[in-house]
C-alpha cells in the first residue's frame, strides 16, 4: 500500500511539473498585466516601474526559477489585484468547487446506477429504450446552453430559484442540475452496457441456481462486476467537474476554483492562476489514486501484488489443519 | 475432537429425510424448448423424456448442440431469456416445476436441485471470496448470519477435499487451480443436500487425472446422500464408467435410452451404434478412424421424419416421412426411436 502510494507520487511529479511550466508560459502569452492595472493615461515610467516591481522584466526562465524557488518554500506569490497570498485565495475558493462537484457526482452516480441497471434488465425493452433516449439527450446538451435556459425558465420566468450566487439551498439547484446532466447521461450508458454484459455471465446463472432473488442477483452479483467500468468513467467525469466547472461557475457566480481561474486569466493575475491550476492538478492526482484504490476494493484481481489475499494465515490453529484430512476421510 | 467435527460436518449435508435408493426423483415428460431468434422460433429440445432415480446417475449423452445442456437448463429453470419451455412437464419429487411461478421456484433452487457448471472460472463470481459464495445458499435458504454461513462454507470446503479450508475460505476464485475451483462449484451445488444434482459437463475443462478425482467426488457425494445425478456429457468413456442409465440425444431429440451396459453393449439406434463405432479401439497405426459421415442438421433445417435421416446408413422412405416415436424395446427397460431398431445380431451396419 505504501509502496503503491510512493510509486504514484513519484510518477505524478513529472506531469505536475509540466503542467506548471505550461501554465506559466501560456499565461505570459496573454500580455503584460501593467496595461490592466495602471490607469489609461499612465506614463511609460509608471509602466516600467510596475513591470520591474513585479519582476516581469526578467527573462522568462529567471521568472520561472524565482517561481519554483518560491514553490519549494510553499510561497506561491501574491495576487497582483489584491496583494493577498495566491495560495490562500485558491484554497478559499476550492471548497465551493468540491461541494458542487461532490454533490453532483454523488447524484449522477446514484441516479445512473438505478436507471442503467433498470434498463439492463430487459435489453431493448421499453425501459431500455426510454432510458437510452433520455441519457443520449442528457449527455449531448451543452452545459452553457442548459445553464442559460435554466436561468431564463426557472430563475427569471418562474422565479423559483435565484439567478446566481450561493445563498441558501435553492441556489444549488440550477448549478447542480446543469452539471449533473452530462455525467448522468454518460454514466447511464456505461452502467447499462456493463450490466448487460455482467448479467449474461455464467456466475449470474450460478447465483440463480442457488435460489438468489432477482434483486439479489442484480445488486450483489451483477452490479459489483459492472462497477469497474463505471468507476473509470465516473472518475474521468469527476476530474472534469473539479477543474472544468469553469463555465458553469462563471455563469452562476459560484465562487469556486473555476471562476477564480477565469477571473485571474482575465486580469492577468499570474500567481493566482498558477496556484489554482496547481491545486486542481494535485486534487486530480489524489482523485486518481482514490479511483485506483476503488478498483482494488471492488475486485481482488487488481489488488497490488503482495496484498493479494487477506487470508489470516497466522491465526489458523495448527490443530484444525491437522484434523482436516481425517475428517474428510471419514466421509468420503 | 475428530468425531465431533465429523458429526457437525455430517449435519451440514445430510440434514433431510434420506431418499430411498432407486426411487424416482425426477421425471421429465415431453419437454419442448424453443429459442426465439431473429430468423424465427427454433425448436432446440423436442419431446424429451427421461427419469432420474435416487442414488443413480443418468447420463444425457450427445454431441455439441444436440440440446443436452439446454435440457439441463430447462430442468433447472436457468434458460437464457431467449429460450422458453413450451411443452411437457418436469416433475421433481412430486412437484411440477414448470407449473411454479418464478418466485416459488427459487425455493427449489438449492435445497431440491443443485447444478454444477462446466467452466468453474467463469461460473464463480470473480469479485467475491469463495467463502462468501459458498455461504450464500445458507444465507438465502436458512437465513444464517454471515458468520454462521462462513462456518458452513469451511465445512463444505473440507468435505469436498479442499486442503486448509480455514484459510482458503477467504481466497478468491482466481487463486485456486482448475480442479479446486470445480470442487468449490460442486460444494455449492450440494450445499443444501439437494435430491437432484445436475452436472453439466463438469470435467470438460479439466485434465484427465483431475477429471478422475472430480468424478470420484461426485460419486462419493451421490452414495452418501442418495441424490439422483444427471450427468451431461459428450464423453462416451465417462458415461461407461459413471452412469447407470443413459439417454442418447441427437438434434434436440432423445433417440435411445436404457441401462448403460445394455445400450453400449448392443446399441439399437444407428446413431448410438455410430457413436460407439467412432471410439478408437484396437485400431492399428495408420488405419483410418471410424466416424459418422456428415454433421448434425442445423436447428432451422431439422427435417420432417427422422432427425437422423441425413446420416443414417439404413435410411428408407418411411424415415423421411414419419418421425419415429421413442418406443419400448426388448425387455422393457430400454426405449429407442427408430423404424429399423437394430437387434443384437443385426449385421446391417457391420460393413458400412
Amino acid at each position: 500500500m505504501l509502496t503503491f502510494l510512493r510509486r504514484r507520487i513519484v510518477s505524478s511529479a513529472l506531469p505536475l511539473l509540466v503542467v506548471i511550466l505550461g501554465v506559466f508560459a501560456l499565461a505570459r502569452l496573454t500580455g503584460n498585466p501593467a496595461s490592466l492595472y495602471l490607469p489609461l493615461n499612465a506614463t511609460e515610467q509608471m509602466r516600467a516601474d510596475f513591470t520591474e516591481k513585479n519582476g516581469l522584466d526578467d527573462p522568462i526562465w529567471v521568472q520561472m526559477a524565482d517561481y519554483f524557488g518560491g514553490v519549494l518554500r510553499l510561497d506561491f506569490g501574491e495576487s497582483l489585484r489584491t496583494g493577498e497570498s495566491a495560495a490562500a485565495m485558491a484554497l478559499r475558493a476550492f471548497p465551493a468547487t468540491l461541494q458542487l462537484a461532490g454533490t453532483t457526482m454523488l447524484l449522477a452516480v446514484v441516479l445512473a446506477v438505478i436507471v442503467g441497471s433498470w434498463a439492463a434488465l430487459k435489453p431493448n425493452g421499453l425501459a431500455d429504450r426510454i432510458s437510452s433516449f433520455i441519457s443520449m439527450a442528457a449527455a449531448s446538451v451543452p452545459d452553457f446552453w442548459l445553464a442559460i435556459m435554466g436561468i431564463w425558465v426557472f430563475a427569471i420566468t418562474l422565479g423559483w430559484v435565484p439567478t446566481s450566487g450561493v445563498g441558501g439551498l435553492s441556489a444549488w439547484v440550477l448549478p447542480i442540475l446543469t452539471l449533473l446532466l452530462r455525467p448522468f447521461g454518460v454514466l447511464v450508458q456505461i452502467v447499462r452496457g456493463a450490466m448487460v454484459s455482467s448479467l449474461s455471465e455464467p456466475y449470474i446463472k450460478l447465483a440463480r441456481s442457488k435460489g438468489a432473488s432477482e434483486y439479489r442477483v442484480v445488486t450483489r452479483h451483477a452490479l459489483r462486476n459492472a462497477a469497474a467500468p463505471a468507476l473509470t468513467v465516473a472518475g474521468d467525469l469527476a476530474v472534469g467537474l473539479v477543474n472544468g466547472a469553469v463555465v458553469v461557475e462563471s455563469i452562476f457566480g459560484w465562487p469556486g476554483i473555476g471562476k477564480l481561474m477565469i477571473d485571474s486569466i482575465l486580469q492577468r493575475d499570474f500567481a493566482v492562476l498558477q496556484a489554482a491550476v496547481l491545486l486542481t492538478a494535485i486534487s486530480i492526482f489524489i482523485l486518481n489514486i482514490l479511483i485506483d484504490l476503488g478498483y482494488a476494493g471492488l475486485d481482488a484481481r487488481v489488488r497490488p501484488a503482495g496484498k493479494r489475499s487477506k487470508a489470516p494465515k497466522a491465526v489458523v490453529p495448527a490443530a484444525a489443519v491437522a484434523v482436516e484430512p481425517k475428517e474428510r476421510n471419514a466421509h468420503v | 475432537m475428530t468425531t465431533q467435527t465429523a458429526r457437525s460436518s455430517q449435519t451440514a449435508l445430510a440434514s433431510r429425510d434420506q431418499l430411498t435408493e432407486n426411487e424416482v426423483v425426477l421425471t421429465v415428460t415431453g419437454l419442448d424448448v424453443d429459442i426465439r431468434t431473429p430468423k424465427g422460433v427454433l425448436r432446440a429440445v423436442n419431446n424429451v423424456s427421461f427419469e432420474a432415480r435416487a442414488g443413480r446417475t443418468l447420463a444425457l449423452l450427445g454431441e455439441s448442440g444436440c440440446g443436452k445442456s439446454m435440457t439441463a437448463k430447462a430442468v433447472a429453470g436457468l434458460l437464457d431469456p431467449v429460450a422458453d419451455v413450451t411443452g411437457g412437464t418436469v416433475v421433481l419429487n412430486g412437484t411440477d416445476l414448470a407449473a411454479l411461478t418464478p418466485k416459488q421456484r427459487l425455493k427449489y433452487a438449492g435445497p431440491e436441485l443443485g447444478i454444477v457448471f462446466q467452466d468453474a472460472l467463469t461460473a464463480l463470481n470473480p469479485v467475491y471470496t469463495v467463502g462468501t459464495q459458498l455461504g450464500e445458499a445458507f444465507r438465502i435458504h436458512q437465513g444464517l448470519s454471515k458468520k454462521a454461513a462462513r462456518v458452513k462454507a469451511i465445512e463444505l470446503m473440507g468435505h469436498v477435499g479442499i486442503p486448509q479450508p480455514e484459510t482458503r475460505v477467504d481466497s478468491f476464485p482466481h487463486q485456486f487451480s482448475g480442479g479446486m475451483r470445480q470442487r468449490i462449484l460442486i460444494a455449492m451445488a450440494v450445499a443444501l443436500n439437494p435430491r437432484l444434482l445436475i452436472a453439466d459437463e463438469p470435467t470438460t475443462a479439466l485434465d484427465v487425472t483431475v477429471q478422475a478425482q472430480i468424478m470420484k467426488l461426485l460419486r462419493d457425494l451421490r452414495t452418501e446422500s442418495h441424490m439422483a445425478v444427471v450427468l451431461i456429457t459428450h464423453d462416451l468413456a465417462l458415461v461407461a464408467e459413471e452412469a447407470d442409465t443413459v439417454a442418447v440425444m441427437y438434434a434436440g431429440n432423445v433417440v435411445e435410452t436404457g441401462p448403460v451396459r445394455e445400450v453400449f453393449g448392443s446399441p439399437k439406434h444407428p446413431y448410438t451404434r455410430g457413436l460407439l463405432d467412432s471410439v478408437p479401439a484396437d485400431v492399428g497405426r495408420g488405419a483410418d478412424l471410424n466416424s459418422i459421415a456428415g454433421s448434425p442438421p442445423e436447428l432451422h433445417r431439422i427435417p420432417e421424419g427422422c432427425v437422423y435421416q441425413s446420416r443414417c446408413p439404413l435410411v428408407q422412405d418411411v424415415c423421411r416421412a414419419i418421425r419415429p416415436a421413442l418406443e419400448p424395446e426388448g425387455d422393457g427397460n430400454r426405449t429407442v426411436a427408430c423404424h429399423f431398431a437394430l437387434t443384437t445380431d443385426s449385421k446391417e451396419l457391420d460393413n458400412v
